[in-house]
Formats: C-alpha cells, structure tokens, sequence
C-alpha cells in the first residue's frame, strides 16, 4: 500500500490523541447496515509491475490509430503532438494544482488560462473566450442556452449537419424543459439562435453572410461551431457570428478514446456576463506588479447558486495547457502550415479514392475531411477493412430528412497520413467493393 | 586588492543598511530562482515557429475560400516555448510541493504508475468511432470500471459518461427526472437542498428544471428529521410535489448525517429520490456503502477519491452510480458484456435512457487513470484509505479546536474533514482570508475558505489519507502560530493583511479585475 504513509505507530499516536480506541469509533455516526462485511467483494492490492501488466493487457485488444492506416476523423482527429507538450502537462506544478483559487501561488494556471483564451479568441475572430468546456458537444449546448439567456426566446435553429453527438446533447439537456423547442431550418422570428457547424459533419465548409442577414432581420443569434479547430488555419474566421464553439481536441490533446478533449467557447463581449464556465482577466498585485485571477466570478455556481449562468464548475484546465503549449510551438506560420498540409493529404486521398470503380466523392469543398459514396453498404466496408488493419473511416448511422447515408463513408486526412496509407486504403476499397 | 578589503566589500554588499543592494534584482525583475514571464505575444517575433512541418506542395485549394490572412499569433522556437512553461509553472502550487489541505476537493497523492498505462497508445491512440471490434480491451477496461464502482457503492447501474462532478450532477438529476416522467409523475418538481450544499447542488436542480426548497441545517451542522420534515411538508401534506433531494453525506461541515435512515425512509415514502452528492466519498470509500444507507443515485468524482490529477482545473470525471430501478433511465452509453463480447448500450438498446449528455463515451483518459488506482490500492487498501483519511481529519481536529473556534466539535468524530471558523481571531480583527494568506506565506495551500456558508469564516480542511504525521504536525504547528500571533501581536490586522509577502505576486485586486475585465492580450 505504497500511497499510504501513516505507520502504524503513527495511526496508535493518533487514536490515543483523539481519544479513539479504535478506528471505528471514528464512525460511530454511520448506521450498521451501512458498512461493508470485512472488506468489499473486489481484488486486494497489487504492485505498479502488476498492475502495468494487467492496464497492458486490456490496451493489447485495441487497435490503435498509430497501429496502421487511420482515416477516421468525425469530431475526434488524430494528429501528431510535440514531445514538449506531453513533457510540460506532466509537470507537477500543472498537473497536481488545484482550481487557481488562490491566485498568489497559482499565477502558473492563471497566466496560461489568459493566453489560452487569447489564442481561442484570436483564431475564432472573436472579443473573447472563456477558460474552457468539457468538450464540442456540451460546449455546442451551452451556447444555446446562453442564447436563449440573451434574446429570453425558447427556440433553436439547427441549420446544418451538425456532428449527431452535438445535437443530441442539445437535445437531451433541452428536454429539461417542456416549453425548450428544438427544429431544422432557418431562424425564425422567435428564434434564440441557429446553430451550424462548419466543416458541417461531412466536411463541408460553410459560408455565413447570407445567415448573418438573416439572424440580423429576425433577431437570432449566430452560433457556429467547429469540431475541427485547425480548420481555422486555412479557413476564414467565422466573424460573422455571436458565439463560436467546439473541438479544439486537434491542437495537443490525445484522441483517448473520445475524451478528456477540449471544449472552447468564444463570444462577442458584449455577452461576457451571460458566458458560462470560468474567465481569467488581468489585474494587479498589492505592489503593482501585473497578475491573473479567476474572474466574473459572480456568474457562477459557487456564489450565484440557483441563480448562476451554469451549473459547470471545472474547466479542462490540463488539456487547455496541452492547447496553448502546441499552439506557443506551432506560432502563426505552423498554425497555417499544419491546416495547409492537412488540406493536402485530404486533397490527394480524395482523388486517389475517386480514380476507384464504385467509389463517388461527393465533398466539392472540404478541409481535411470529405465524403465519398459507396456501391455497397459503407459499414459493411469499414469493419471488412478493420479487419485488415485498416481505419477506413467513418460510415453515419442515419441522416437527416430520411434520406439513407448508407453508401455513405466521411474520410479524413491529417499530417500523419502517409502515401502508404492511402495506397493501402486504396487497394483495400478496391478488394472489398 | 586584500583580502581584508575584499571581505569589507563583502559585508557592506550585504548590510541590511543598503536596500539597494539587498534587494538587488536583474531589470526584469528575476532573483535567484524567482523569474518573472511575459505574455507570448509580448515577445519578439522569431522567424521560424516551435516546429519542423513538412512544406505544402502549393496544389490549389478545395476549400472554396481565400487561405486565412494575418491571425496575430504569437511565434516562438521550441526552447523559448519550453522556457516559457517551466518558468510559469513555478508560480504554481501543486500537491508535490506540499499539504493541500482543500476541504471537499480531497487533494491527495497522484500515482504517475496512472499516467504512464494512460499513455499506452492502445489507450491514448484510440478513436472513440472505431468498430467496437477494434475497441475491446477499452470496453473491457469501461465495463471492469464500471463493476469496481458498483461494488464500492452498491449502487448497480453504472454510467461512466459524465466529464465532471457538477455533470454527473446534472447526470443523476436527469435520471430521478426521466424516471418521474415516465411513470406519471410530472407534477414533482421540487428538490430539497440543504443549505450546506455544495454551490453546484441548486445550479444543477435548476438546469433540469426543478425548483429548489432549502432545508434549514440549523445548529448542529446535520439535517434533523424535524426540520427535513417540515421541508418535505412544507406545501402539502404528503409531500407530493417532492421529485428527491440532493444531499452530500457526509456533509460539508464534515459530520455523516446521523439520521440519513430514518430521512431517506421518509423521502422514498413520499416517492422521492435520494441524490447522493459524492464530492465527500473518500470518508466511505471501501468501508461504507452509499446504497446501504438510502441512495438511489450518486455521482463519484474520479478526480477526487480516485485519485485523476486535478491539472489546476481538469479534466475531471463524474461517473453515476443508480438504483437497479433507475437503470434504465440514466444517460448511455454503458458498456455491456454480450457473450464474449463487450459492446456500448445507445439509446436504440435501452430506450428509456434520458440520452446523452457527453460527447462519445465520455472521459476515458481517466477511466483508465482511476482503474489503475483502484487495482494499486485494492478492496483492502481503498478500506485503509477511508480509515486514514478520517482519522487524519479528526487528529487535525483535535489538534486545533482549543485553538480556534470549532463548532461541531462538541457533536463527535468529524469524517474526513475537519471545520474550524474565524471567530476567535476575528475579535483582534484577523479573518479567515488573512489566515489563508498567512498559510501561504509559511509555505501552505489555505484550506477551503468560507464554505460551506451555514456559518461566517468557514475553514474547511480535508488532509486525505496521503499525509503522513509528520507533515500534518507542522501544519498544525503553524496553525497554533497564527492563532498566537493574530491573538497576541499588537498589530494583528495590519500584521495579517499584508500577507503573503513571498510568493510570485501578493494579494491581487479581484475588484479592479471584474470592474474593467480585460480576458485577453490585445
């Protein structure tokens, strides 16, 4: 029990001190029925070589998007992260610190949490961004919650493909409410927002003058959300809208089997006090010298109780660093040249994919993820080339208006992708269509 | 020059008589190892960024716009970036660096063993939308989990998907809720609270649509069966309208609700749910079972009992522990074993659920990261962990309370925390944030300060069970120094308010930050 120091000398010293016979006597407030018989039906403990083997063990059945050809993307992307990220995430100062509540020993967090809302504001092309949400999906839903804070409407748009996870987070939490409506289309003049993703959920990027306009004449507010934040170094700014959010698990977060990712949240700051999750602002010391703190405080849980803006407490503050650590090494000119080389190997999988017999892209535009269509059911072909080795992509369940997206496969493209592979997917498609 | 000479030099260079010199500090302020840091974007531009890309082959864009223009990033080469880091990591407090007495956030020790096998690329490389058929050892891993916290709680229906404890909130509520919705009880609505709950409890009843009624906690620092009564009644006469009650056990002044039995019995009688805030599960954990003192539902915060690093503000993880009963309304997925086969349970499988609340299957980075604690420590070292945890709670206790002002003292061992307040020291006008700042200036994260809020100048200290003795002796040493000082020196509140002196930076103005917030570099 390698984590416990108290010798039992110690533990002796103590129950004598607190005039304890036994430990307990500590616990004589818990009812009888409560406590466990002896200890619980679970293993005893094991050494760190044990239990490496064993956490071994389960990773040894997975299939690693490292252990060969990989081209799912679909909200989660795979892309290479800098050896000095991992090393800095893992330093106890960061990894071991609480919540930057005491601000004097933990300007560390705090000046870090103010550089990661200003790189999120800047590639957004919006005033402001918050500390961080759980992840694109929540982040997506707290965005229509603030919209309906602001204009007190109780309607959202959504206007395009957004990721089915998004929305069905959205729908869940509005279904809270009775009188919460959730619809397709265009905004209306009782809309809270419209919300839509661009790159959409098959990788088509979006244009948003036409739906400023609208939103301008009926009085909704602009949500766009981004599951692919990198896409923010070849695409134009989302300018045009009130609130942007999303994924910003690209930018050195590992893929985790879906999590902790990294939630951003950027609005025009004018609604800063309508933002959910935690603010860093600047301020100063008692001598003058330039500091951080945790700020707005009084939109929270923790003093605003039932009244507060959200109920969210943490933000992803470790993931956050990873993001502003990869971003500091990637600067202007990686930034751009990352999403440019993305878009390239998602260019050449495209055409080397559309030369195949029974094989249709049908992304005119796309960043580094587009879809193609197939001649036979897409799920069938992916765990056909799963069963190879080979990650072929991602085949949607079902799409919106009952139109089937069976033959439906969305590929994605990163850094990481070499010639080999889209050979390899190439000629696994070829085999199995 | 002699040697005489030289050693008069040397005295006069270090006479307190010459500020200048004692106080010597390079232009940009650094001493020693004390460095100050600038912003990224405060430093001069270099020519090539932190990394080594391959060069685009130029080919035409298909993205149907303009590249990008100008975005104003900052760019630096890799050991700028790296320096950048490590200097502002050391402003920064951490559990390695010493006690972290944070009531009801259990700052203990973090095993690296977790955050090795966490990085194992089978884990840390895998994407949450392969074919389950490339995904076993994870489902595996989600399942084992998921068993391990079912046992511990007695609590069978498991969902790991919520990111954090205020979501596995908003997890378990939503549960009670769906489960009164389709059993014809909509017309419940209301939540009783206690008001020593945690801030997050009434924010969370509110985001699913409750009302919340207070239930008064009164002098004892419990909820009595009288007053809970006169909360559940309050309206009408059998408590219809109640949909369940939110209360953390044990609570946040630190004591087990002694009555919890008899309340639960009358809560289920008036067809409520007991929603078990698990904030505090590290009192119990291994030794005590949630689902054996009345709980229907309850979140567990990884990052807390099961030891997920903190990160100075997540990623955390708030997985729900349901009834048998209530199963079916929780949140997908969760892993099910089908044969020999592990797959994920969606909504098309369990059709009750309440939906989803996260994206994919939530935070699996620590799902691993708390299994590989769980298998550490064992059915018999999580039993040690709550024993420890408890009685190095009630030694600080008992080590402080003629020190300062101890309330619940009187009533009994305290769990796994130990409450104190200001009174004592206030009457010389030293308050609970200057004996915070004080702490810091002697080397120590302040406890938690002014929570719960059921009473003025709250000190909330949750050692854990990683402190040995040892430290906890001169935490307490300290303790008794600033009850000394604050009691005995002439100038106390002057004294205490200048506090702390050493660390990065002094006490900041919170005021002047909210009143004009600036929240990014321009």
């Amino acid at each position: 029990m390698r984590y416990l120091p108290q010798t039992q000398k110690s533990r002796d010293e103590m129950l004598e001190a607190v005039g304890a016979k036994s430990i307990d006597d500590l616990y004589v407030d818990v009812p009888a029925q409560a406590f466990i018989d002896g200890k619980a039906d679970l293993p005893d403990h094991k050494g760190e070589m044990e239990v490496e083997r064993i956490m071994h063990s389960y990773a040894n059945q997975n299939h690693a998007a490292s252990a060969g050809p990989f081209f799912l993307g679909a909200g989660a992307y795979f892309h290479h992260i800098p050896a000095s990220v991992d090393y800095i995430i893992q330093r106890s100062e960061f990894l071991t610190a609480y919540t930057p509540y005491q601000p004097e020993i933990a300007q560390g967090t705090l000046q870090m949490i103010f550089e990661f809302q200003t790189f999120v504001a800047q590639i957004t092309g919006m005033e402001i961004a918050n500390a961080s949400l759980y992840d694109g999906a929540t982040s997506a839903t707290e965005a229509a919650l603030m919209a309906m804070r602001i204009t007190k409407r109780r309607k959202i748009a959504i206007g395009n493909a957004i990721h089915p996870d998004y929305e069905a987070v959205l729908r869940a939490y509005m279904s809270n409410f009775d009188d919460i409506e959730v619809v397709d289309g265009d905004p209306a003049d009782d809309t809270a927002c419209v919300i839509i993703q661009s790159p959409d959920f098959y990788g088509q990027p979006h244009k948003y003058e036409a739906l400023r306009k609208q939103c301008d004449d009926t009085g909704a507010l602009l949500i766009v959300v981004v599951t692919e934040i990198l896409s923010l170094g070849l695409l134009p700014a989302p300018v045009e809208a009130d609130i942007v959010c999303g994924e910003a698990q690209s930018i050195g977060v590992a893929l985790s089997y879906g999590g902790p990712h990294l939630g951003f949240f950027a609005c025009k700051e004018k609604f800063v006090r309508q933002m959910p999750g935690r603010l860093c602002g600047i301020t100063e010391d008692a001598d003058g010298k330039r500091g951080f703190v945790l700020t707005l405080n009084t939109r929270e849980q923790h003093i605003r109780r039932d009244k507060a803006t959200s109920n969210i407490c943490t933000n992803q503050g470790l993931c956050a660093l990873a993001f502003t650590v990869h971003m500091s090494l990637l600067g202007e000119d990686g930034f751009k040249q990352l999403a440019r080389i993305n878009h390239e190997a998602a260019c050449k999988t495209a055409d080397a994919l559309n030369a195949i017999d029974g094989v249709t892209l049908v992304s005119e535009t796309f960043f580094n993820e587009f879809t193609i269509t197939l001649s036979k059911p897409a799920n069938d072909i992916v765990e056909a080339l799963a069963a190879k080795g080979i990650i072929a992509g991602y085949a949607p369940k079902s799409s919106k208006g009952g139109q089937g997206d069976e033959n439906k496969l969305i590929v994605c493209a990163t850094e990481i992708t070499q010639d080999s592979d889209i050979e390899a997917l190439a000629e696994g498609l070829k085999e199995a269509l | 020059m002699s040697a005489d000479i030289k050693l008069e030099q040397a005295k006069m260079t270090n006479s307190n008589d010459n500020p200048t010199a004692s106080t010597r500090a390079s232009e940009d302020g650094n001493r020693a190892l004390h460095y100050e840091e600038n912003l990224l974007w405060e430093k001069e531009r270099s020519d090539t960024p932190g990394v080594d890309l391959p060069t685009p082959t130029g080919i035409a864009l298909r993205t149907g716009s303009e590249p990008r223009g100008d975005i104003g990033l900052p760019q630096v080469s890799e050991p700028q970036a790296l320096r950048h880091f490590v200097r502002m990591s050391t402003w920064n407090y951490s559990i390695d660096h010493g006690f972290f007495p944070l009531g009801s956030c259990t700052m203990k020790h973090n095993p690296r063993i977790n955050e090795k096998v966490a990085r194992i690329p089978g884990f840390a490389h895998l994407h949450p939308m392969q074919p389950e058929s490339t995904t076993q050892g994870a489902l595996a891993l989600m399942y084992d989990l998921q068993h391990w916290l079912a046992e511990l709680t007695n609590l069978p229906g498991v969902c790991l998907a919520p990111a954090a404890g205020a979501h596995g909130e908003l997890a378990g509520m939503m549960t009670i809720r769906r489960a009164h919705e389709l059993n014809g009880n909509k017309h419940k609505t209301v939540i009783l609270i206690p008001d020593s709950a945690h801030g997050t409890n009434p924010a969370t009843a509110i985001t699913c649509g409750f009302t919340v009624r207070n239930i008064p906690t009164g002098g004892t620092g419990r909820v009595t069966v009288d007053a809970f009564k006169q909360a559940l009644y309050a309206v009408s006469e059998d408590g219809a309208e109640v949909a369940g009650m939110m209360v953390t056990n044990p609570n946040t002044c630190g004591l087990f609700e002694t009555d919890i039995l008899e309340i639960s019995e009358l809560l289920h009688d008036a067809g409520g749910y007991f929603y078990c805030d698990g904030a505090n599960f590290n009192a119990l954990v291994g030794k005590i079972r949630p689902g054996d003192f009345g709980v229907d539902v309850m979140h567990i915060n990884l990052h807390k009992t099961f030891s997920t690093p903190h990160g100075g503000g997540g990623p955390g993880s708030g997985p729900i522990c349901v009834t048998e009963e209530l199963a079916q309304y929780m949140p997908v997925p969760t892993v099910i074993k089908d044969g020999e086969k592990y797959k994920l349970e969606w909504e098309e499988d369990r059709p009750d659920t309440l939906g989803r609340l996260k994206g994919f299957q939530g935070q699996f980075g620590m799902h691993v990261r708390a299994l590989s604690y769980m298998l550490s420590h064992g059915a018999d070292g999580l039993k040690r962990v709550s024993e420890d945890a408890v009685l190095n709670a009630n030694y600080i206790l008992r080590s402080l309370e003629s020190d300062f002002n101890a309330p619940y003292a009187d009533q009994g061992p305290c769990m796994h925390e130990a409450l104190l307040t200001d009174k004592h020291q206030k009457a010389n006008g030293v308050q609970t944030l200057d004996i915070a700042k004080a702490l810091i200036e002697r080397g120590y994260h302040p406890m938690t300060v002014y929570f719960p809020m059921v009473l003025p100048g709250t000190m909330l200290i949750e050692p854990t069970e990683t402190e040995s003795k040892d430290s906890m002796d001169r935490f307490i040493s300290v303790m008794k120094e600033i009850a000394e000082d604050s009691a005995n020196l002439d100038n106390a509140e002057e004294h205490f308010h200048s506090f702390p002196h050493s660390s990065p930076r002094r006490r900041l103005d919170e005021v002047k930050a909210a009143r004009n917030p600036q929240l990014r570099w321009k």
